[in-house]
């Protein structure tokens, strides 16, 4: 931007403040890095005062959250968040993408006042409906049942991910829609020539976004499930016990938890912000 | 941001859509058969989100108005208003409310703040930019649970928490062993939840702000430049009014995300010590008092709440779209 030669003290104003966005990173990132370090060290040197630093690393904190002393195997949790998340997530854009054509490339009349219906879905609070959805699951045998939260989570990601796939539809251009309707192009040509290329990336950010939001959820998981069905962030809530050392085990815990959405999200960096700003900013 | 065309110039890209006065009958019955067509692939979506998310809320009201206490199941009945009185004279609740709002208050502007300074930090190039920007991000990506868990046990906790563990440390340097061991989460209740929502939602503002300076014309900054305009003429008069909507959206959306918030309030401090929010009371007395009618009447409040955000909220969103639109 600045084609004009640097001063001496442009550019040492530079490199400071080069330097000011290097700490800034550094102490958000601190916490994180505290809870993987923890998360290696035995329960004894994960609890000292003042912290051990250079204390010799250990697995322990990672096997007890495999239950090596209690048994308790945190694999059920874990397969049920996996389960309600891809296929929740897998429903969301069986839904979304043909919703979102419907209202990008071939808009149908009214298509702002359907987006802005989807929207507001998305404003009210889930804790308002969690009662009745309670009293429908306790009567119809789906409480503590893994597609309960497929069903839940599909709703409550489907507005976010219509607005998202509207929003990467709208990027698919006119003029070659209507040169291809010229030519004689069918259905199936238009969507595979012209429609897919734009619209496969996102997709693929679309089902990320729609995957993390479902995989973190808290709140319906622990209210409508239980033994059975419960999910990846309740088995983390019930490691905290009130007898005896537990740090490194939970920091492996939430360690082991968070991967598949850190992973998820450092893919989809570039598309994060258009998903979480609903397709409004790109 | 591409070109877009506006919605009628879309609708006449693709003739014979709409029928026009002048077709025939039958140009009208295949042309509502094509309207049809548009309309179909919209319509699962439309049914299973209405089914799903409206349905409730419509069941939330009627039970609001009924006297439903699960653990009395035999005293059922119409209620009319008494819920509603009981959710405005309840003091537990009226303080849940303020909780809500100076929490969410609280959290969405100390984040914004944040953000825009981190946001402007990462707007120039210098080395290792992409790195720094991954750094950022993390907190966001760490699952809200695992966040909350790490502050409370990891960070807070009075005896061997990282904060009390620094404060030995740094004593200790100067020969001390008498450092301040707070404990943060009996002394400073709200703030210790504000603190680690603000460590997750900073990065969140940052990214909507950071997009927002990318997209400002860089033309316009270097023309002041060159009229020598101070950095912060440029930062007053060009960045911050066209950060404006921007700043709108992250502060809105920010405010519906973090007014729903649960897992921290639950985890942090399992909602004691005045740090109650909204979302978390009717857990409370729909989980463990089990009055389904009060903790109805008390959803349908919040619901009217959020609407008012929302509102605000949509507009927002909506002049941005049109913005797109007719671009």
């Amino acid at each position: 931007m600045n084609r004009a030669p640097l001063t001496r003290r442009q550019r040492r104003t530079g490199s400071l403040l080069g330097l000011a966005a290097w700490l800034c990173g550094i102490a958000f990132f601190l916490p994180v890095a505290w809870m993987v370090l923890t998360s290696f060290h035995s329960e004894a040197d994960a609890a000292t005062n003042p912290p051990s630093l250079g204390a010799g690393l250990s697995l322990h904190g990672y096997r007890e959250f495999f239950g090596a002393d209690s048994g308790v195997s945190p694999w059920p949790p874990l397969i049920n968040s996996l389960t309600a998340s891809v296929v929740s997530t897998l429903l969301v854009l069986a839904l979304a993408v043909p919703a979102a054509y419907a209202l990008a490339i071939k808009p149908v009349r009214k298509w702002s006042d359907v987006l802005f219906f989807f929207l507001s879905t998305k404003m009210l609070p889930l804790v308002a409906g969690l009662l009745p959805v309670y009293l429908v699951a306790q009567n119809t045998g789906l409480l503590d049942s893994v597609w309960l939260l497929v069903i839940l989570y599909t709703s409550m990601n489907l507005p976010i991910a219509v607005w998202m796939m509207r929003s990467f539809l709208a990027e698919v251009p006119v003029e070659m829609l209507e040169a291809a309707s010229i030519d004689g192009a069918g259905l199936t040509t238009t969507l595979t020539r012209i429609v897919a290329p734009v619209a496969l990336p996102g997709i693929a950010a679309t089902a990320l976004i729609s995957f993390i939001f479902s995989w973190n959820e808290l709140l319906f998981a622990r209210v409508l499930t239980g033994i059975v069905a419960g999910t990846a962030p309740v088995f983390l809530t019930g490691l905290v016990t009130s007898q005896g050392l537990f740090l490194a085990k939970v920091c492996a815990a939430a360690t082991v938890i968070s991967l598949p959405v850190l992973v998820a999200g450092f893919a989809a960096q570039d598309k994060l912000v258009q998903g979480l700003s609903l397709g409004a900013v790109k | 941001m591409p070109t877009q065309t506006t919605e009628p110039a879309r609708e006449a890209a693709s003739p014979g859509a709409r029928p026009d006065g002048a077709a025939g009958a039958g140009g009208r019955r295949t042309g509502r058969a094509k309207d049809w067509a548009r309309r179909a692939p919209l319509l699962p979506a439309l049914v299973f989100l209405i089914v799903v998310t409206q349905l409730p809320f419509v069941a939330t009201v009627v039970i609001s108005f009924t006297r439903w206490n699960a653990l009395a199941p035999d005293h059922r009945g119409f209620a009319a208003f008494a819920n509603y009185r009981a959710v405005f004279t309840d003091p537990a609740l009226r303080s849940s409310v303020g909780t809500t709002v100076l929490l969410t208050v609280t959290v969405v502007l100390v984040s914004l703040v944040l953000g825009l300074g981190l946001a402007l930090l990462l707007d120039r190039s210098f080395r290792g930019r992409g790195i720094v920007r991954t750094l950022l991000i993390t907190p966001f990506l760490v699952v809200p649970v695992a966040s909350a868990l790490l502050w409370k046990h990891a960070l807070y906790n009075a005896s061997y928490g990282l904060i009390n563990g620094s404060l030995t440390w740094i004593w200790g340097l100067f020969g001390s062993d008498n450092a301040p061991q707070p404990d943060w989460m009996t002394a400073v209740p709200l703030a210790s939840v504000e603190v680690s929502l603000i460590w997750q939602w900073t990065p969140f503002m940052m990214l909507i702000l950071l997009a927002g300076l990318q997209s400002r014309a860089a033309d316009a900054v270097e023309a002041a430049r060159m009229d020598g305009a101070t950095a912060f003429d440029i930062f007053r008069y060009l960045t911050l009014p066209h950060l404006r909507r921007y700043l709108e959206l992250a502060a809105l959306l920010g405010t519906v995300y973090v007014v729903q918030n649960f897992d921290a309030v639950f985890t942090i401090t399992s909602g004691g010590l005045g740090t109650a929010n909204l979302p978390y009371t009717i857990y409370q007395t729909f989980y463990q008092a089990h009055d389904y009618g009060r903790a109805s009447a008390q959803g349908v409040v919040v619901v009217v709440c959020s609407l008012l955000v929302a509102t605000f909220a949509l507009r927002t969103v909506s002049s941005l779209l049109r913005e797109e639109v007719t671009r």
